[in-house]
């Protein structure tokens, strides 16, 4: 292969991990929260109003049901407001953003949902608010499990992000679908597929490697 | 209340006039004033009463047990105290606050004087020992210095001082109930409420949980309220009882007073768990209910109050010469008084049983005929 593709190759990889990494933290401040809320706002919940539970929830399934290519030329007039342009990989943190908050939001609700709701009625026993619950019990609870939804998203929108190249937005998989398939490169297509793999690998084994060992449930040594 | 006609029971009129009118009188540390709670109809499933007419009060430092079978409304009783859960009608009386009249901040800031342990432990797996235990204190803002203190001081109160790091996962039930008792010390309430604390762990660390809560109410005069299904933990230690049944109190008043003589059927029945109520089945099996030559007569005496059973069968045999055989006996001791039955054998026909019960009836012991063996 050539310096010439390998460079190509490199550049691709940074798009990449620029627009999930991006896209991914966004994802987390947005997800996060609406997760929690989520996983709190049913009827005699923490922070309950079953009918804004509702209300986001059926939003949050829209955004979900809704294919993420469609998604990405469907908001270009958002993303042109958000960015300044529609085209790039900046642009593309847009969709991706949007695409992964409800996603995280869901997997952060499971993982919440999961503490055991003893602690809840514990903490308030002693006077804690609602806030203090979330931020000391809750998140600290569920950590593992928020850890390893947090990779499981990360991988997510690496496969989402193959397909920003419709807008321009660079990366590997855009590589690999226009040097790979439309120029007959199938080293190409090869290379930028065992890039992703390993990139993939890479987040796995971290995520698993961080939640476990900020599991204390099992016991140790 | 009847506290205090229940003092007088048992007890010479000396040490009666030497109570101190605090104690006859006594300051309550939570009062429960007309209490209903309901529970309303929800998807399909219909309301329910979970307590309804509930009138009475804990004495301020007593450790007192609120017993009664699943379902009798003790869960909704303790969440009460704490502020969990509101009434449905009347008022929560904790340390002289109304505290269902409280809401949000001000809840809050009660709450920190109402210490509870759970069943389960309810220990958060995130954090070491020392980390749970400083979870309250983190609450009510202390800074992290005088936390710090705090937590050794209530680790080595709670006597596992060497468990400061470890996590939940590593500690043992009796260790991790330490945990939440320290924990749920942190603060110095004034009321420590314990639901079902001892119910997951076995007999011997039961014992030694027990144990460690006599030892602070006495040292630290924290009044504690003991939610349990178990005869036995009222029995060790509690000195007052309420007994809950289908939401209502069925009776309330000294430990000794209310098992030795209990009135309601399910006081009876907590009462059969400890001291047993029926006979050995060798035994059941041979009475029957006619007399046959050279048999004996069954008589069951209860046995109730202070030393009541201590002397009875030899004082019997010796005053009226009859050689009793003793069957079967069961006594243990409940707040101090003899709680139990004897069973006896008496020879010698129907003459002697008629003066048997009548010499017993004249010791105001209660006895029965079960009826005759060989």
């Amino acid at each position: 292969m050539s310096p010439e593709l390998i460079n190509l190759i490199i550049q691709a990889t940074g798009e990449s991990l620029y627009m999930v990494g991006i896209a991914a933290l966004l994802g987390t401040a947005f997800g996060l929260p609406l997760g929690v809320f989520l996983a709190t706002s049913r009827k005699g919940e923490l922070f309950a109003a079953p009918l804004v539970n509702r209300v986001l929830g059926a939003v949050v399934n829209a955004t979900r049901s809704t294919p993420f290519i469609i998604l990405v030329v469907a908001i270009i007039p958002f993303t042109r407001l958000i960015a300044g342009t529609s085209i790039g990989s900046t642009a593309a943190i847009v969709p991706l953003t949007i695409a992964s908050t409800p996603f995280i939001a869901r997997l952060v609700e499971a993982a919440i949902r999961e503490v055991d709701g003893g602690l809840i009625e514990t903490a308030s026993s002693f006077g804690a608010s609602p806030i203090q619950i979330v931020l000391k019990v809750l998140i600290p609870e569920a950590l593992p499990g928020l850890l390893l939804a947090l990779t499981l998203a990360v991988v997510s929108l690496l496969g989402y992000s193959a397909m920003v190249g419709a807008v321009g937005g660079g990366g590997l998989g855009d590589l690999g679908i226009r040097y790979g398939y439309q120029r007959f490169m199938p080293e190409m297509m090869l290379a930028v597929v065992v890039v992703l793999i390993a990139l993939v690998q890479l987040v796995q084994s971290a995520g698993d490697y961080l939640a476990r060992r900020v599991n204390r449930r099992l016991r140790h040594r | 209340m009847n506290a205090h006609q229940s003092l007088a029971i048992g007890q010479p009129i000396e040490t009666l006039e030497a109570i101190s009118p605090a104690a006859t009188e006594p300051d309550a540390m939570v009062r429960f004033e007309a209490i209903s709670k309901t529970y309303p109809a929800y998807r399909g499933k219909p309301g329910v009463n979970a307590l309804q007419n509930i009138d009475f009060a804990i004495p301020r430092g007593s450790i007192t047990g609120v017993i009664g079978r699943s379902g009798a409304g003790k869960s909704s009783l303790v969440r009460l105290i704490n502020g969990l859960e509101k009434p449905t009608t009347g008022r929560v009386i904790v340390d002289n606050r109304d505290i269902s009249a409280l809401a949000g901040r001000e809840l809050r800031l009660a709450q920190r004087s109402i210490g509870m342990i759970f069943q389960h432990f309810n220990l958060l797996s995130s954090r070491t020992a020392a980390d749970n235990i400083a979870l309250p204190l983190e609450i009510a803002g202390w800074s992290k210095a005088d936390i710090r203190a705090r937590v050794t001081e209530l680790l080595a109160l709670v006597g596992i001082a060497d468990k400061h790091d470890r996590y939940p996962s590593e500690l043992s039930g009796g260790q991790k109930q330490r945990v939440g008792i320290a924990r749920a010390l942190a603060t110095r309430p004034s009321v420590l409420l314990s639901d079902e604390a001892t119910s997951a762990l076995d007999p011997q660390t039961t014992r030694a949980i027990l144990d460690l809560l006599a030892n602070i109410n006495r040292e630290l005069g924290v009044t504690i309220v003991l939610i349990t299904h178990e005869m036995s933990v009222v029995r060790q230690l509690a000195k007052e009882v309420v007994v809950l049944d289908a939401g209502h109190v069925v009776e309330s008043g000294h430990v000794a007073d209310i098992f030795t003589h209990p009135k309601h059927p399910i006081t009876q029945s907590f009462l059969a768990e400890v001291i047993g109520d029926s006979l050995p089945v060798s035994l059941a099996s041979r009475i029957v209910p006619e007399p046959s030559a050279g048999g004996q007569a069954v008589v069951r005496v209860q046995v109730r109050g202070a030393g009541a059973g201590d002397t009875v069968v030899a004082r019997l045999a010796r005053e009226l010469g009859l050689d009793v055989s003793l069957l079967s006996a069961r006594i243990d001791e409940i707040g101090g008084q003899h709680v139990g039955s004897l069973t006896l054998g008496i020879p010698g026909g129907e003459d002697a049983v008629t003066r048997t019960l009548a010499w017993l009836s004249q010791y105001q012991l209660s006895a029965e005929r079960l009826g005759y063996v060989a």
